[in-house]
């Protein structure tokens, strides 16, 4: 995810204006044949058939990838000397609500993490708490799904830690992480299954770089979760839900890009 | 292809001079076409999912704050193709072109407006195809000989003198004819070969390391590349040698007969070209 997307917006390819008609020139032709295939190719593109023949791949790259990937093996982690100079942020940069800006304005003394769900003991986290929690400082790198990559130093709460103080259920199949940002009006949301939830590497950052997470990189907690890619790293963390399935979270796909957008929800590649 | 095959008698009797050999077996012809599906809807979403973020960085990391060595894009309606510093203006080919503010133009991407989602659905799915078909062709290559008998160069193929002396006959469109053009020419196997065991091994070797998921299980792939943005400049280079690849290939099919060339990776059946007279 990152500002550039924004692009899905406008959909906008402008097709070339018809030629002058008098002349049947070669070139009108060819630009005619093209614009006669682009717009064959457009239809096959939108055909529901294609597109759940295509979706296949995301079931066969998920399942590839899980059966020949160790389900702990740890993501790259890199020393201070390898760090991006200046780490881009990705996907919304401020949730701008009058909520968020009044939490924000008091340095997210008064925000709380909400844990609920298929959980023995629903919590609601300080920051003050999460800062007094074990954490776990990685230097690792950050894939956006555009094709760019950043690397930095992220410093949180591993999330399975938090999982286990609540007392989710061994029911429990995926844990949904519920965002102050929105798009358009939808808010912004992730879901990770439980081998990435409890895999070392996954914690709930409050640190960036050393530093607390600024406003454009998603303060005051966000989830990272490091062997997939950008959209996935949930920014504004508000609330963690732990649930048996995705159906009938919002779009039900599991994630903001996965209902609107028609991003995979695995996205390991 | 291998050719210890005997013609049919009734057509070499229609036509004494220049007879129609089996040249081509269906394991080659169907991978043929598989491969060529697959590989054009790789390069055609490959192109979109560049458009996304059309620069290419090689190292550890790379994005908009760091320098690519490659990057193609547009000020105002004029498109530009930068490398390693170097400018070309390139407005209605690359960076945009048909109204469209992309490096890739609407004509030669899919979906043809804008989707990185969709681009990467098929992408990934022709992935599958292309490993797959890849690795059986590569078993069959072995097994049946083809890789042995028609695909490596013969010993007396192996100096450069043959080689020089392939080239300039290249060069000047005269390309095999009588019994010699029963096999593969030396230029014909090293481009076959490259793209067997070069082109297709590396973009997927490459592909796979832009997974954050692989790269986790299997670190010496990153390492292999020198890090993911040089791997995904990698992998966009060997999609510029497949395009080359595939100019250079339809050229050679057009200037030794389409039809006759179309024809034997169609059905197998080729008509040996006339002994060229001295």
């Amino acid at each position: 995810m990152s500002v550039e997307m924004t692009r899905d917006h406008n959909n906008g390819l402008i097709m070339p204006a018809p030629a002058p008609t008098s002349l049947v020139t070669r070139r009108n032709a060819l630009v005619g044949g093209a614009g006669l295939l682009l717009a064959g190719c457009d239809q096959i593109n939108a055909s529901p058939t294609v597109k759940a023949v295509l979706s296949l791949d995301e079931k066969a790259t998920h399942g590839a990838q899980r059966l020949v990937t160790d389900r702990n093996a740890l993501a790259r982690e890199f020393s201070r000397a390898d760090m991006s100079p200046v780490f881009r942020q990705n996907g919304n940069q401020n949730p701008g609500t009058a909520e968020y800006n009044a939490l924000a304005a008091n340095a997210f003394a008064d925000w709380t993490l909400s844990v609920d769900g298929m959980v023995a003991h629903p919590l609601r986290i300080s920051l003050a708490q999460l800062m007094a929690a074990p954490r776990r400082t990685q230097i690792t790198r950050h894939d956006c799904v555009e094709g760019w990559s950043a690397i930095g130093e992220w410093s949180g709460v591993p999330l399975g830690l938090i999982l286990k103080r609540a007392g989710m259920s061994s029911n429990a199949r995926y844990v949904v992480f519920h965002c102050a940002d929105s798009t358009g009006g939808l808010p912004y949301y992730e879901s990770i299954d439980m081998i990435d939830a409890f895999h070392p590497q996954t914690i709930l950052a409050t640190h960036m770089n050393g530093a607390l997470l600024t406003v454009g990189h998603g303060a005051p907690l966000r989830l990272r979760v490091e062997r997939q890619l950008g959209y996935k790293q949930a920014k504004y963390v508000m609330g963690v839900q732990a649930v048996a399935s995705l159906d009938g979270i919002h779009g039900g796909k599991g994630g903001y890009w996965e209902d609107h957008r028609g991003y995979q929800w695995f996205a390991g590649i | 292809m291998a050719t210890h095959y005997a013609e049919p008698d009734a057509v070499s009797a229609e036509r004494p001079d220049s007879p129609l050999i089996y040249r081509t077996r269906l394991p080659v012809r169907i991978w043929h076409w598989i491969n060529a599906l697959s590989i054009f809807v790789m390069l055609m979403s490959g192109m979109m999912i560049f458009n996304a973020h059309p620069r290419l960085y090689w190292g550890q990391y790379g994005a908009n704050l760091d320098h690519p060595w490659l990057v193609i894009s547009h000020r105002g309606t004029s498109g530009f193709l930068s490398i390693l510093g170097f400018e070309v203006p390139t407005t209605g080919v690359l960076g945009y072109a048909q109204n469209a503010p992309y490096a890739f133009p609407p004509l030669v991407t899919i979906p043809s407006s804008y989707s990185l989602a969709d681009a990467r659905q098929w992408h990934f799915a022709f992935a599958w195809v292309l490993l797959i078909s890849a690795t059986l062709f590569m078993i069959y290559n072995i097994v049946s000989g083809h890789l042995r008998h028609d695909l490596a160069l013969k010993r007396e193929e192996r100096s450069l003198a043959h080689l020089w002396h392939d080239i300039k006959e290249h060069a000047r469109l005269r390309f095999p004819t009588g019994e010699a053009a029963r096999a593969y020419n030396p230029l014909q196997k090293i481009a076959y070969l490259g793209v067997l065991f070069v082109l297709i091994p590396v973009v997927i070797l490459t592909g796979c390391t832009m997974s954050p998921t692989l790269n986790a299980a299997f670190p010496w792939l990153a390492e292999l590349f020198g890090g993911r943005p040089s791997a995904r400049s990698i992998h966009f280079l060997c999609a510029t040698g497949f395009a080359l690849f595939i100019a250079v290939h339809l050229l050679a099919v057009v200037l030794a007969g389409p039809f006759n060339e179309l024809r034997s990776i169609i059905t197998g059946w080729y008509r040996l070209p006339k002994e060229r007279s001295k």
